[in-house]
């Protein structure tokens, strides 16, 4: 367990030493979002019907485009090699690096949200449960982005076939993420969306890291 | 006979040469039985008109469309646990068949809707459903592409092809859910009312004689891939000697 | 006793080598000799685990192994053609995470970072190390670690005269506390003792 958490440290540390790189996944956050009200106009209304799908699309992409981040660099050096022969379990190792990247992706996007929401004007009720579920969604990005990002390892300039592979993966994250907001908004009851999510993310906690050491062993080889 | 049996590819190709052209003719027997029943005989429906015949073409190419990513699921399971060595093709094969199903499942749908619903694209759970299945196969087919050394990216397009089979549910279940949160104005669901006996026999020609195209054009897939293969060893015998 | 029984190995469907044997004991070294290309690097990382064999087997003290693979990366130490070098990290910092994550005491990094001669550069960022400082920072994770096999795959590459030497006294000690050593190399590592491996290109 303290080797696990050596490990989840180092990328912290990594993270925080390369500063600007590691928190672009914000900027870019931010920034998409700025983009709708100026793509869709200004209209108060129309941008609070549409926030929670901007703001867990927005999410998605930045949470993506960060994924290259998990294993690439660690992998081009050889560190990925000797992390994979330290003698820790591979799916321990590589749920160690899962945890690392959604504290420096995952949660700076969760503490955003709420400010981002304010500017598109979310009705108020949703504010709860645009928290509740990036609490509970993000971690499921970070973990089935770790498929994805562990598959294209090999590939020269994986980036748009990353987003090909995770894309798809990512829908249902998205679809009950909004429709709990989407509830909240409305009046209606959240809990069954929030308790869908939550089962995904649990269900993600042990098959993604599983499947993604099975890749990761494969780039190794 | 164990299951290695078949796995001798100058055996696997004497027997897929075999059924190779009996497969290919009854399929083109059925196809053209089934497209006389579906385009002539069967009668008209009451309300869509001869557009209803559509759904001959529609329905059997998205349970094809279905069938064959079950088909590369099982595949790729036998490649990665029992290292079948003709698994491996035979995923790889039937990825591409599998997404020109999906593809014409999506074009005769949209074709579909225009007449029934008045616009070519209705984001109606099936047809979205569908096209996130499309992209399962594309993503399958590039990761196969996009990595150059044959056995490494035979079993990461394995592990691929295992996760997007679990998750295959998983998006289905979202997709209706987020449907009948938004239900679209006009519904009128794609299967209808009670199917008549004469539209279901020729739906299941139609449905037999898409299976036996498949059978002829995966073997033939897999028989060109172990020619690729040979190629491939002769090149690497002629750089060694 | 470290034992390969038929080892063969097979890169992009070409056979690179096939019923190799070797044995180590406690204290004793191998070197990897032939031309490229014969699986050198190959066979490094087959006894390393990041590489499967095709067929064969690898014995620790009679047991085999596939049988606990973890407790088999936890006993070796690998050093490829990568550095696995951080260049935002100090140079103690590379040595002593590795120490962390592999569950050593941080008691031997100083004499670690001594033995190659890099204790002055203990607190500078990697990025400002030349190419054999950051080898020497690689190789220094050898002597921080308690690993029984030391599996080197050309460990001398960018290292200068002094950092060769270094090297040796290091293989030294480590032979002399009964630890094995396997290495692919066309330097002399003083290892004039050792047991030569000649694998032949196919």
């Amino acid at each position: 367990m303290k080797r696990l958490i050596a490990v989840t440290t180092r990328d912290l540390r990594l993270a925080v030493r390369q500063g600007g790189a590691t928190f672009l996944a914000l900027v870019f956050f931010v920034l998409t979002v700025t983009l709708f009200p100026l793509g869709i106009g200004p209209e108060p209304t129309v941008l609070a019907r549409v926030a929670p799908g901007v703001l867990w699309v927005a999410a998605l992409l930045a949470a993506m485009l960060s994924l290259d981040r998990l294993f690439q660099a660690d992998f081009e050096d050889g560190s990925l090699e000797q992390l994979a022969l330290s003698g820790l379990p591979m799916g321990g190792m590589v749920f160690a690096k899962i945890v690392a990247h959604w504290l420096t992706t995952g949660l700076p996007l969760l503490l955003a949200s709420p400010i981002l929401a304010v500017l598109l004007n979310m009705n108020e009720e949703g504010f709860a449960a645009l928290m509740l579920t990036m609490l509970i969604g993000t971690p499921a990005l970070s973990l089935i982005g770790a498929i994805g990002a562990a598959l294209t390892l090999t590939v020269r300039r994986g980036g748009v076939l990353l987003s090909l592979l995770v894309l798809p993966l990512y829908i249902p994250v998205l679809i009950f993420g909004v429709s709990a907001i989407d509830a909240a908004v409305h009046g209606l009851n959240a809990k069954p969306h929030l308790l869908l999510l939550g089962a995904l993310t649990l269900a993600c906690l042990p098959l993604c890291p599983w499947a993604a050491s099975a890749a990761v062993k494969l780039s190794l080889e | 006979m164990s299951m290695h049996y078949f796995a001798n590819p100058t055996r696997f190709t004497r027997l897929a040469g075999r059924i190779q052209p009996w497969a290919g003719g009854l399929s083109a027997v059925l196809l053209a039985v089934g497209l006389y029943l579906a385009l002539v005989a069967a009668p008209a429906d009451y309300q869509q008109g001869d557009t209803v015949r559509i759904m001959f073409v529609h329905v059997p190419s998205a349970w094809m469309a279905m069938f064959c990513y079950s088909f590369l699921a099982v595949a790729s399971a036998v490649a990665l646990i029992w290292k079948h060595p003709l698994a491996d093709l035979a995923a790889k094969a039937s990825a591409p068949i599998g997404a020109g199903f999906t593809f014409l499942a999506l074009v005769t749908g949209s074709l579909w809707g225009k007449p029934m619903w008045g616009t070519w694209w209705v984001w109606d759970a099936r047809l979205t459903s569908v096209l996130i299945l499309l992209f399962l196969y594309l993503g399958y087919m590039a990761l196969w592409q996009a990595i150059e050394d044959s056995q490494k990216a035979a079993k990461a397009a394995a592990v691929l092809a295992l996760v997007g089979a679990v998750n295959v549910p998983i998006i289905k279940f979202s997709v209706d859910w987020w449907n009948t949160l938004h239900q679209p104005a006009s519904v009128l669901r794609m299967d209808g009312p009670a199917i008549h006996p004469s539209m279901l026999w020729p739906l299941l020609i139609m449905a037999l004689a898409f299976q036996a195209y498949f059978v002829a054009l995966l073997l033939a897939r897999i028989r060109m891939e172990l020619n690729l293969r040979r190629i491939r060893a002769l090149r690497l015998a002629e750089r060694a000697s | 006793m470290f034992e390969g029984r038929g080892i063969a190995c097979e890169r992009g469907e070409r056979r690179v080598f096939s019923n190799l044997d070797f044995s180590l004991a406690p204290g004793q070294a191998v070197v990897l000799r032939g031309p490229n290309g014969c699986g050198k690097t190959s066979l490094l990382r087959i006894v390393a685990t990041l590489l499967r064999a095709v067929d064969g087997q690898l014995i620790w003290d009679g047991v085999d192994i596939s049988e606990d693979v973890e407790e088999h990366r936890a006993r070796l130490h690998f050093i490829g053609h990568q550095d696995a070098v951080k260049g935002a990290l100090t140079v103690r910092e590379n040595v002593a995470i590795w120490a962390q994550v592999r569950g050593e005491t941080n008691d031997r990094i100083d004499a670690a970072l001594s033995a190659f001669e890099i204790s002055h550069l203990a607190d500078t960022p990697a990025q400002y190390l030349s190419a054999g400082q950051h080898r020497r920072t690689a190789l220094a994770r050898l002597v921080a670690s308690s690993a029984a096999l030391w599996l080197l795959d050309e460990p001398t590459v960018s290292l200068d005269a002094d950092g060769t030497k270094c090297l040796q006294r290091v293989i030294a000690d480590h032979r002399a506390a009964r630890g094995m050593v396997m290495a692919a190399t066309h330097i002399e590592l003083g290892l004039d003792d050792a047991e030569l491996l000649e694998m032949k290109p196919r």
